[in-house]
């Protein structure tokens, strides 16, 4: 299964079972959704339940939210991350706030899906990551993607869920495969370890999972070394448990992201551990992340933006020799 | 209209401005902070609006305790969270910005200029997909006409052929700017034109307010579709008590005050309605007595538990 086809299923799904469940965003109608994820749900729940908005982002997310006070449960869709700043409002000032400024009485049972990263030459208006942002927004759960199964069953808990969730998914994803295990009974706020090793603990989420996976091969071999490698699925919460416990056994950390470095989500990983695991330590921590400049058009420029397996493994490879591993 | 209802709005109208005047009053004396939007002079729409739409969703601003109270939020439980106190409809979280109350369909309280107009348009969405006959009415002011907010709300609402009552407050000023510096026109009803039916009424009068907002609300119950109401009206008061409202002339402020909400309702009491004088004097008093309880509920009330810090931030605390 892709990983935008468990997206599907789990909306299906629950749209089958439940009839107030919508989904609400620009062309996830009858065009079938930008990155298909909507694609037939149209014709199986009508135009009341799959519903074509005007691109006003502000409202998709105002919408939702009111349509969550009035009794329904609606999963937006903004189109691309930077679309949803029109939509920042919303989400900080209402979709965030209104349970707790009422004291609880206000439930809103609502998800933002929220495609967004680097994906092929889209150029800055249309590539950059804000995980930084909504996760340091309290009030608001915030899911990002990289597994397929993860995709299936995090979404349906979300959308389940009576809690406001962000659900960040990565462009470049869309079309990866994978496994979904129908039975499982997944914990969307657990951590996931990718693969196990002894030496290094390698934390990423979304798509640079997958790079920071390829980069791990050459990474074994020049260092001769173990890497564990860990999926936070989770941006807030954080699973710091699955953190600690693989920091423990490894010693070091390496913290991998495609956001801006400045501010990145990351910065809050590594500053947590300088906190919290500093005498677990035995190698300075290590930070790789997007440059700090809007994303450039040209592909080269592009890829020289942001880490890629390649980076990732000659700037952990130099960190490890220099820091006698 | 009839005798008992008009009475019932007078009183309110009272109750609301005596509780206005309370709410400074304890202001002043420390006992309440933050911002504090007072409703003086705007209480024939902020009364009639809310009693002609007895039921259905109302989503209002910030200027919103007379609403809260005239849609059946205890008074004190309002004073009390102007006072930050565990008893107040918020649980001293929200403050006087942020009166929620659910029970009553009521969520007040959105300091967001605008901000709350898509909530209403998602909420009346969801109420129609659900086949509610109830329709939901939205309050905002003038200055929120001039946002993006409220177009994309027009457009969405008028699309979707939605149950719902667009209600403009045009006091004239958003915070300190009069409206016709910020917009070409006076008249923000012609904002809507376009997309709806505008109706517009004289909003220090609250029988006329009442009439117009219960008409408006058959029609949207009836599936007519959106409807915009525009009430001009004028605020007594700074946009906050810590505006010391001095843009405004003092002959600006003698039309402002020439025809009051609460004398011309007394008016047609006493003339149309035959009240008498003792009625009158007793709901006054009643007023005044719900107002003084109301404060000395708050003054002993409790403060909030340290344990409410993290609570109610989700349903679900993981």
């Amino acid at each position: 299964m892709l990983y935008r086809e468990a997206l599907n299923y789990a909306l299906d799904e629950v749209m089958a079972a439940d009839n107030s469940v919508v989904t609400l965003g620009e062309d996830v109608g009858l065009y079938g959704g930008s990155f298909r994820v909507t694609e037939g749900l149209v014709e199986k729940y009508g135009e009341k339940r799959v519903i074509d908005t005007p691109i006003a982002e502000l409202s998709i997310v105002g919408n939702a939210v009111g349509m969550a006070i009035g009794g329904l449960r609606p999963v937006a869709e903004i189109m691309t991350g930077n679309f949803a700043l029109l939509a920042f409002d919303q989400i900080i000032n209402h979709m965030a706030k209104l349970r707790y400024m009422s004291n609880g009485k206000i439930t809103l049972p609502m998800v933002v899906r929220f495609p967004q990263g680097v994906s092929r030459q889209l150029a800055a208006q249309h590539s950059e990551s804000y995980e930084q942002m909504l996760s340091s927004v309290p009030g608001l759960k915030v899911l990002s993607v990289n597994d397929v199964n993860y995709a299936y069953h995090a979404l349906k808990y979300a959308i389940l869920s009576d809690d406001p969730f962000v659900f960040i998914e990565h462009e470049l994803l869309y079309n990866k495969k994978g496994e979904v295990n129908f039975e499982e009974e997944l914990d969307p706020f657990k951590a996931r370890i990718v693969k196990e090793g002894s030496d290094i603990t390698i934390v990423s989420y979304l798509k640079m999972v997958d790079d920071v996976m390829e980069a791990v091969i050459a990474i074994e071999q020049a260092l001769k070394c173990s890497c564990e490698v860990i999926d936070l699925c989770s941006l807030n919460p954080i699973d710091y448990e699955t953190l600690k416990s693989s920091i423990e056994k490894t010693s070091r950390l390496v913290m991998v992201e495609e956001d801006h470095k400045t501010g990145g989500y990351g910065s809050q990983i590594v500053a947590w551990a300088a906190e919290d695991l500093f005498y677990e330590l035995d190698a300075p921590l290590l930070r790789l992340a997007g440059a700090d400049i809007p994303v450039p058009y040209n592909r080269t420029l592009e890829l020289a933006s942001i880490p890629t397996a390649k980076s990732i493994a000659s700037d952990i490879i130099e960190w490890g020799r220099k820091n006698d591993l | 209209m009839n005798k008992l209802l008009v009475k019932e709005i007078y009183f309110l109208m009272v109750l609301g401005r005596e509780f206005e005047y309370a709410a400074k009053e304890n202001y002043m004396r420390g006992n309440i902070s933050g911002f504090l939007h007072l409703d003086i002079g705007q209480e024939a729409l902020s009364v009639g609006a809310i009693k002609a739409f007895d039921k259905g969703d109302v989503f209002a601003t910030y200027r919103e305790h007379i609403m809260a109270i005239a849609r059946g939020v205890e008074p004190r439980a309002v004073m009390a969270e102007l006072f930050g106190k565990a008893e107040g409809v918020s649980g001293g979280k929200g403050g006087s910005m942020h009166l929620f109350e659910p029970s009553r369909f009521f969520y007040g309280g959105d300091a967001i200029v605008g901000g709350h107009i898509p909530n209403a348009v998602g909420c009346a969405y969801a109420r129609k997909y659900l086949g509610s006959e109830d329709g939901v009415m939205v309050i905002f002011g003038d200055g929120a006409t001039n946002g993006g907010a409220f177009f994309e709300s027009l457009n969405n609402a008028a699309t979707q052929k939605l149950p719902l009552l667009f209600v403009c407050e045009n006091n004239e000023y958003a915070i300190g700017t009069n409206i016709e510096r910020t917009a070409p026109f006076k008249e923000q009803a012609k904002k809507a034109e376009p997309y709806m039916l505008t109706m517009s009424v004289d909003g220090k009068d609250a029988e006329a307010v009442y009439e117009t907002i219960s008409k408006a609300r058959k029609m949207i119950e009836d599936g007519h579709g959106p409807i915009f109401v525009e009430a001009f009206t004028c605020r007594y008061e700074g946009h906050s008590v810590s505006d010391s409202n001095a843009y405004r002339s003092a002959q600006e402020m003698k039309h402002c005050k020439a025809k009051d909400s609460l004398e011309n309702c007394k008016k047609r009491l006493r003339e149309k309605w035959m009240c008498s004088e003792a009625e009158i004097v007793s709901m006054e008093k009643e007023a005044k007595k719900v107002v003084e309880e109301a404060v000395s509920y708050a003054e002993s009330a409790a403060e909030p538990n340290m344990s409410a810090l993290f609570e109610h931030l989700f349903v679900e605390e993981v």
